[in-house]
């Protein structure tokens, strides 16, 4: 789009002209002093060597338009001349004009605070400081928000009454049952990609029958939970921000306290507790679809049976291989639950937060996930199973 | 007051699925002047506001603006329309993401190519029109009152010095006190700049003390129009009612007996 200048593109130009009347030395504006012309009139004024006088005379006789900003504009030469020690009368043959400009005058306008900005790297380390302290206080309160839940849970315990069933059943069917198909989709095929890789790599050492070792093991310890989990974080997690955010937005949160509801135990403990539910029996479905996917594979580049696949299978699982990936889900649904629920809960005001929040909790919920994971691996390798 | 009619609508209709909310609606707004816009809950008051800054489309009818249909003149015409008057909705509308500043220049920077210090010159003197400390600029609108909202969207309203000016119940949630100081400055500002105001609004003082003529919405259309005293002794029962009612009687003493155009208490 073109700035335009005004509505009338043939409107005279804004001028101010300086005479030494009889006298006083007389400013004369003409043209037109509208917002459209502002630019013109400060460039114009700002050129001006204003006269030292005592008395001085500001003309608008010869102006066509004139708009608050165009008063504004008289005004502030007025005290300009003023401040040099002149005292300033106004030639104006419009009463109404006049008194704008005297509206303007008892008003006192000062100008907004200009932006102050500091250097590029003052900047940077500002940032620097202030998202280390934003991870400090984070983490503080994310602290003290999981206290708050494990007291919501006590609660429930002590008096199941608490518990938000039907809640809890809904979220169960949203972040669960609905996932169950995008999640099913992507282990099948990572199970089978895993599958035909390692077939290819295994074949050069004649040890084809192996692949199904690798994919039994990597996706019943490490795969099938992590995939499921980082799927249902970006998710369910970013859902449960957005939904907690906006209810925050609108003080519905605030609505709960004051009526005497405990917004953690009605809106977070059910989102955490259907999570930390649902995400081992997706993570089972996840195991399943991924060994599915290496199966076919293995028969149709392998030409192995089914029954010698499930044979190999069988033999390469130790005691623990399946409940090392089933016992991490747990954990990794309070985690994903948590944050979600937690960035939800830290919106404030604005709509542009909600979103903020919600990039904010799909991140960190899978950062989290993952340094789980790596602490998980460690554990275990420390306890040698 | 001269005759000269800035808006015009004509056999305007307006429907959402079978709730029919105008019909045949007529009604004239002149220059310079104070238009009350009364009317019950759900009679369309907002709706025929929306539908003159072109936020609804109708059905029917012809809106005349400025001596141009609106439906009928090209988008980059309409653009130069729109620049001429300002809006300021229920909730002040302001945008979140932006200072107060930052709000009230944006249709500046959009609009026009102004340097900057000139920009933060012309937003401080209409926050200050619009009755707001200066402090109030750097602010964000999550962290300010409602009535100091309203007068920062009646700012942002300003900023291009419109001529006329749009205002959907500006005193609606604001104390006595502010709602009062808000009548005082859309008188003001219509005497010193000139605007043309339409205004939605329930607030039978805001009537008493800023509007040369009200129309009343009902049945459909505007049903009755004029000054406070001419509609008194209009013979619609809701007219009656409206003007009569234990709420009009209070406001009425307290403005006396209204003359028409009346500004002072």
């Amino acid at each position: 789009m073109t700035k335009t200048s005004g509505h009338d593109g043939d409107e005279p130009l804004p001028d101010v002209a300086l005479t030494q009347g009889a006298g006083a030395p007389v400013l004369a504006f003409s043209g037109t002093f509208t917002i459209y012309h502002a630019r013109e009139a400060d460039r114009v004024l700002n050129e001006l060597a204003l006269p030292r006088a005592k008395d001085a005379v500001i003309d608008l006789s010869a102006v066509t338009r004139l708009d608050t900003t165009g008063a504004y504009l008289a005004h502030r030469t007025e005290l300009k001349l003023a401040a040099q020690g002149a005292r300033v009368t106004y030639r104006c043959p419009d009463e109404d004009w006049l008194s704008l400009i005297r509206a303007i005058a008892s008003h006192d306008a000062k100008p907004t605070e200009p932006h102050h900005h500091p250097n590029a790297f003052v900047r940077m380390l500002e940032r620097l400081g202030t998202s280390v302290i934003g991870i400090y206080d984070g983490a503080r309160d994310a602290l003290g928000f999981t206290g708050q839940i494990f007291e919501a849970l006590g609660r429930a315990i002590i008096s199941p009454r608490r518990l938000r069933f039907t809640s809890l059943v809904h979220h169960m069917e949203q972040a669960g049952i609905d996932a169950i198909p995008i999640v099913f989709m992507m282990s099948f095929l990572v199970g089978s990609v895993t599958a035909y890789q390692g077939a290819e790599q295994l074949a050069r050492f004649g040890a084809e029958v192996f692949t199904v070792n690798l994919v039994a093991v990597s996706f019943l310890r490490e795969v099938g939970i992590l995939l499921t989990a980082i799927m249902v974080a970006g998710r369910s997690g970013s859902a449960f921000t957005a939904q907690i955010g906006s209810m925050k937005m609108r003080e519905e949160i605030d609505a709960m306290r004051v009526l005497g509801l405990d917004p953690i135990e009605v809106l977070v403990l059910p989102r955490v507790l259907a999570l930390v539910i649902m995400l081992p029996f997706l993570g089972f479905i996840a195991d399943l679809a991924g060994m599915l996917g290496g199966g076919i594979v293995a028969m149709l580049e392998l030409g192995m049976s089914p029954a010698a696949y499930l044979d190999q299978f069988r033999a390469s699982l130790g005691e623990w291989t399946f409940w090392i990936g089933i016992i991490k889900a747990p954990v990794f649904a309070f985690l994903i639950g948590l944050i979600g629920c937690y960035e939800g809960m830290r919106v404030s005001g604005s709509a542009e937060s909600v979103g903020r929040r919600t990039t904010q909790s799909v991140v960190e919920g899978i950062f989290v996930v993952i340094i789980a994971d790596a602490f998980f691996s460690v554990m275990f390798a420390e306890l040698g199973i | 007051m001269s005759g000269d009619v800035i808006i015009s609508i004509r056999g305007l209709k307006n429907q959402f699925g079978a709730q029919v909310v105008h019909e045949n609606l007529d009604l004239d707004v002149y220059r310079g002047e104070v238009l009350g816009v009364v009317g019950g809950s759900g009679t369309g008051k907002s709706v025929l506001l929306r539908t003159i800054v072109g936020l609804n489309h109708a059905r029917q009818g012809t809106i005349e603006v400025f001596g141009k249909v609106l439906d009928d003149i090209p988008v980059r015409e309409r653009r130069a329309i729109e620049k001429r008057w300002g809006v300021l909705f229920q909730d002040g509308a302001l945008f979140s993401s932006l200072t107060v500043t930052q709000n009230v220049q944006a249709p500046l920077r959009e609009h026009l190519d102004l340097p900057q210090r000139l920009m933060d010159e012309i937003a401080g003197l209409k926050i200050a029109l619009a009755g707001l400390p200066a402090s109030a600029g750097p602010k964000f609108p999550s962290e300010l009152s409602g009535g100091m909202r309203k007068r920062a969207a009646l700012a942002r309203a300003l900023a291009l010095d419109p001529e006329i000016l749009f205002l959907d119940e500006p005193t609606a949630g604001l104390d006595p006190i502010g709602a009062a100081a808000f009548d005082e400055l859309i008188s003001r500002l219509k005497q010193t700049l000139g605007l043309t105001v339409f205004l939605v609004t329930h607030d039978l003082d805001t009537l008493h003390a800023t509007c040369d003529r009200i129309a009343v919405l009902a049945e459909r259309k505007v049903l009755a129009i004029g000054t406070i005293s001419q509609l008194m002794t209009h013979r619609h029962p809701w007219i009656q009612e409206y003007f009569h009612g234990p709420r009009a009687r209070a406001a009425e003493a307290a403005w006396g007996e209204a003359p028409q155009g009346s500004k002072e208490p």
